[in-house]
């Protein structure tokens, strides 16, 4: 029935169309045209092409400036004009003309002036040279840099040890080496720059934990664990990592390594230790801060440490297990693509290694003395010393910030113009204050150095420091009302 | 083709019909005579600044020729293959595995262990492991093809690495998984791998003797920053000179070449800025560039209609998204780029960057010392003026045989940098008998020691690498770079020759470097020869020679045209092979 009605139309429609006039049909179809036309044609204009002419280019070009390729420094920028320090760094320091007695570098164990280690080094010279004239794949690799990873390795208690060239570029290319993008890495706030820029260059993602605040890391740690739930797939593929340093540059502080490697086990994170202050420093034998917590060193999956500071040579190192290390011989950039170590600088620090070995004795000795300068600079109105009393580089901080960093700044630098008329050099840490992630408060950093001969008259200076500089208050008796911290009283001070 | 009086040419001959077979020249190919390469090559990037050189410029990359190319990605393919099957068989222990492995606790616990059960009881929900450490593919690589050959890196020498350098004999049982030393030593290899342009790598002399009186006096350490308490006198002394031996108003030396550019174009520039970098760049200035945020473009290699392009584009349409113009642009290259052995085309880099306002950072890693008729490097081979260019960086490692680099430059910029270079604040300062190699040997490239010496080196090297050159390119070998690069690139292209070349040659007595992927492009496999001014005639000649007899061995005269030796010397049938047109 249905179809039949169909089938009918159809039929009726045909006929129609037999039977409707020309002029009908030709109506229709323009409108039939005229409606695919308006369906397939684009309502509005395009903008007009936005080409521009050649002349237009030109003038674009001739017309760009720009900017000054850097900024004018200010004459009176603080780290314009260096001190200049003429001779040897060694205890014994002539800045800017003036002998001092040097409380400002990091020559911890006193290696510097050693005569066994120059005499190392000057056998060295006399063998191989200066330069390596290459880098370690391409006949850069002397006998002397592998008897230096040896006795590293074996010094540290590790399988393996890498050296670097340069101190700042170990860690550097140690975390972008393992770590790469979509990675994550726990990085504690007052983590050095040499750690920020390896990050950086991992552009791994980094999650800041307030510093020394295991509390905050787990919390991160727990956070990331739920996120991983979520995603699985990708969890797993998703490498942690946790870069702490032993021993603070920014701070003077010890990282709690016991908590951290529970951490470490209990959320599968790798930790990446900087021991650049504390190797050679803390710990019995001196092997850093695994040894002074007596934690196995193959529970931390790598130690980085550099030789400019304790061992008072150049460059840094790496060590740990093979399976970590070995990697970086490939993929440690700043180790496939730099020069070698020059062989002296390698012979240097193996002799300084031999030392330290020999005497483990100094390292108690540093301690002591540690302890003693330390409390010596307890309560000194005005200023405050942060960090851990076994730390020899000591941090002394405004007790109260004067509210500006410049303001701060200029009078660390008038009580360091002050020490240094009293022939103590100290320094101001230095730091690029627009670049650090977590800028640390101006500070004065001093370097405490253990060695024997000079260690009387090391510790007459620092009494002489605290007496005369620290606490000025003590002799002219004008500070003594004035309340601990006053500032005014300090400034009053430093200007005489 | 001869290139115009004072124009250049760059040219890539393509083939016209014909094959090799394992690299020997048969009949039609194209000649190089003037007229036929002429119509049949393909001119790349001849430019139209001729007039801005006033030396020839004369640098060839002569094409791989297509049945090389093939048989090179097939020979990966058998390499990669068998790497798989070798994995497979380590995978269910058939293969022995040499490689270290992760620690047991840490290691990704698979369920089939059951000996690890027990300590997973412990924990009564299956917990996350530790993620490895590595990709399974980013080791492929080094496992199955780079352990294969790995005996030609990392050779450990024991003397200076002069014209001629001890090696230390090292033998590997277990298929080079790990070397032990026979305690032999390998006396007299011709050293033609280490970046000794000059020959300043020495343990006798006034360097030496200088270095060893500072090392004396000074101690070798500094233990502390420039910034703080680790800026000697010497450091000043060695800043001054480098500041008079480039010719520019100041310079700042740093503890590292590698850093020296990664750390300091990061003050230079940041967001907003463009980097304009060479696509050969070396890592360092890479690393550099992505530190620094500031947007990458990347222009091929020596290309200055590439570079032209991008600049112009980028003053014209600004940065993207925003709009906005850049802040500056700075353009990223080298002197002579140390895997290819060219030389940047300087003069039209300068035009370039005057034409559209961009400032110029010119790495002199390998040209310092080693180019130009004093020894200053790239801008004074093309007789420029070093006022041109913004940042004049470049390394004491190579032609002084030390350590370290420098940055030089206006006045203003290196007081910038004093106070604003990550180096200067935070890294230790260089060791001061390292500073006084690097003054003397300065000085004496200055003629200031009141010898000749310095310069009769310079001299040496150019002479050196031209003959070096010269020769190789008439045994019929594809050699890349300038004809005044002294490194010589040789192309080996397929993997199995890279192991082959090496050893053989230390079989001979010559230290080569040779190098393959990832520091090159994967078919591109080269040796490379560096060259120094200590090396004699004689020294070049037994290198040539056995190079020579290596070359027939391994078949590596790939070379489709062919040099006629020139009159001045005698006659060689090794060299010489005539070929059809």
């Amino acid at each position: 029935m249905a179809t039949a009605t169909e089938q009918w139309v159809l039929v009726e429609m045909v006929q129609a169309l037999y039977e409707a006039p020309a002029y009908h049909l030709i109506l229709e179809g323009i409108l039939i045209l005229w409606i695919i036309r308006l369906l397939f044609s684009k309502t509005y204009k395009l903008q007009e092409r936005s080409d521009l002419t050649v002349k237009e280019k030109e003038e674009l070009i001739e017309e760009w400036q720009p900017e000054p390729l850097v900024p004018p420094v200010p004459k009176d920028h603080p780290a314009l004009n260096y001190n200049i320090v003429s001779g040897p760094p060694s205890h014994k320091i002539v800045v800017n003309g003036k002998e001092c007695i040097n409380f400002a570098s990091f020559n911890f164990l006193g290696l510097l002036d050693n005569p066994r280690v120059k005499a190392a080094a000057l056998a060295s010279l006399k063998k191989y040279g200066v330069g390596t004239c290459g880098p370690r794949g391409f006949y850069g690799t002397f006998d002397v840099h592998l008897d230096l990873e040896d006795r590293l390795a074996k010094f540290m208690k590790t399988e393996e040890a890498i050296i670097y060239s340069y101190g700042f570029a170990t860690i550097a290319s140690a975390i972008p080496a393992y770590s790469k993008r979509g990675d994550i890495v726990f990085v504690d706030r007052a983590a050095c720059f040499a750690i920020q820029k390896g990050l950086q260059a991992s552009r791994s993602d980094i999650k800041l934990f307030k510093h020394n605040d295991m509390a905050d890391l787990e919390r991160l740690l727990k956070e990331q664990e739920i996120e991983d739930q979520k995603n699985p797939r990708k969890a797993r593929v998703t490498r942690r990592f946790i870069v702490v340093e032993g021993l603070y540059m920014n701070t003077g502080t010890i990282c709690p390594l016991p908590e951290l490697v529970k951490l470490k086990y209990k959320y599968k994170a790798r930790i990446f230790l900087e021991e650049s202050l504390s190797f050679g420093v803390l710990g019995e034998h001196g092997r850093g801060v695994t040894e002074h917590y007596g934690i196995n060193i193959d529970d931390i999956d790598l130690i980085s440490a550099n030789m400019e500071n304790a061992l008072a040579s150049i460059g840094g190192f790496c060590c740990g297990r093979s399976f970590v290390i070995d990697h970086q011989r490939l993929s440690g950039q700043g180790y496939c693509f730099s020069a070698s170590l020059p062989p002296l600088l390698a012979a240097a620090a193996i002799e300084a290694l031999n030392i330290m070995e020999e005497n483990p004795g100094i390292f108690a000795v540093l301690k002591e003395k540690c302890r003693q300068i330390h409390k010596a600079l307890q309560g000194i109105s005005g200023l405050k010393v942060v960090g851990e009393s076994l730390s020899p580089a000591f941090h002394l901080q405004l007790e109260e910030s004067t509210g500006s960093r410049e303001q701060d700044v200029r009078l660390l630098q008038e009580i360091v113009d002050q020490c240094m008329n009293r022939s103590i050099a100290l320094t101001q840490a230095r730091y690029l204050e627009k670049e650090e992630k977590c800028l640390p408060p101006p500070r004065v950093v001093s370097g405490l150095e253990t060695s024997r001969f000079i260690w009387e008259c090391r510790l007459e200076a620092a009494e002489e420091l605290e007496k005369r500089v620290l606490r000025p208050g003590a002799k002219s008796g004008r500070l003594q009302e004035s309340p601990p911290g006053s500032l005014n009283a300090l400034l009053a001070w430093s200007a005489r | 083709m001869r290139p115009g009086p004072g124009g250049c040419c760059c040219r890539r001959t393509v083939r016209a019909n014909g094959c090799v077979a394992n690299g020997e020249v048969r009949n039609g190919y194209v000649r190089t005579s003037a007229a036929a390469a002429a119509a049949a090559s393909q001119i790349h990037h001849v430019t139209q600044n001729g007039g801005l050189y006033k030396r020839p410029f004369n640098e060839a990359f002569e094409e791989t020729p297509m049945l090389v190319a093939v048989l090179t990605y097939v020979g990966y393919g058998v390499l990669t293959l068998f790497g798989y099957l070798r994995d497979f068989l380590r995978h269910w222990r058939i293969e022995k595995c040499h490689h270290a492995t992760e620690r047991e606790e840490q290691k990704k616990k698979k369920k089939k262990k059951k000996k690890k059960e027990t300590k997973k009881k412990k924990k009564k929900k299956r917990e996350m492991d530790f993620v490895s450490l590595y990709q399974d593919f980013e080791n492929f690589y080094t496992r199955n093809l780079y352990m294969r050959i790995r005996d030609n890196w990392n050779r450990p020498i024991c003397s200076v690495p002069g014209a001629r350098v001890d090696i230390m004999e090292r033998q590997s049982y277990d298929y080079n998984w790990s070397f032990k030393y026979t305690g032999n030593i390998i006396k007299g290899v011709i050293n033609m791998g280490s970046y000794n342009y000059l020959g300043f790598a020495r343990n006798t002399g006034s360097c030496q003797e200088a270095a060893a009186k500072i090392l004396e006096e000074y101690g070798v350490g500094v233990c502390s920053t420039r910034q703080e308490i680790g800026n000697l006198d010497k450091h000043e002394e060695l800043e001054e000179l480098v500041a008079r031996f480039l010719g520019v108003e100041a310079a700042m030396a740093y503890g590292m070449g590698f850093a020296t550019n990664s750390m300091n174009i990061p003050a230079l520039v940041g967001k907003g800025c463009l980097i304009l970098s060479d696509e050969l760049n070396h890592a360092s200035l890479v690393l550099g560039a992505r530190l620094s945020g500031a947007t990458i473009r990347i222009f091929k290699h020596n290309n200055m209609q590439s570079l032209e392009k991008l600049l112009k584009d980028a003053i014209v349409y600004g940065q993207p998204r925003t709009r906005r113009p850049w802040k500056k642009i700075l353009i990223l290259v080298e002197g002579i780029y140390s895997m290819e052995g060219s030389i940047v085309r300087l003069p039209e880099v300068i035009a370039l960057k005057k034409k559209y306002k961009a400032y110029l950072y010119l790495d002199e890693a390998h040209s310092i010392g080693a180019l130009g008729p004093t020894g200053r490097g790239v801008v004074d081979y093309f007789g420029l003026d070093p006022e041109d260019v913004d940042v004049m960086m470049g390394t004491f490692t190579k032609s002084f045989g030390a350590s370290g680099g420098y940055i030089g430059g206006k006045k203003e910029l290196i007081d910038y940098l004093r106070t604003h270079s990550h180096s200067a604040v935070y890294a230790t300062s260089l060791s001061p008998p390292v500073v006084e190699q690097i003054i003397t040997s300065m000085k004496c490239i200055m003629g200031q020691d009141g010898t000749s010496l310095g310069k009769e080196c310079v001299q040496q090297l150019a002479e050196n690498t031209r003959y070096f050159r010269r020769r190789l390119k008439e045994m019929g070998f594809i050699i890349y770079g300038n004809e005044d690069s002294p490194v010589v690139p040789l192309m080996l292209y397929m993997p199995a020759k890279i192991g082959a070349f090496g050893r053989e040659m230390l079989k001979r007595n010559i230290g080569v470097v040779v190098v393959g992927f990832p520091a090159t492009p994967i078919i591109e496999s080269r040796a490379r020869f560096c060259l120094s001014a200590a090396h004699t005639k004689e020294i070049l000649d037994t290198a040539l020679k056995e190079i020579d007899e290596v070359g027939d061995l391994l078949q590596l005269k790939y070379s489709r045209h062919r040099l006629v030796p020139l009159l001045d010397r005698p006659f060689d049938e090794t060299t010489y092979e005539e070929t059809e047109d």
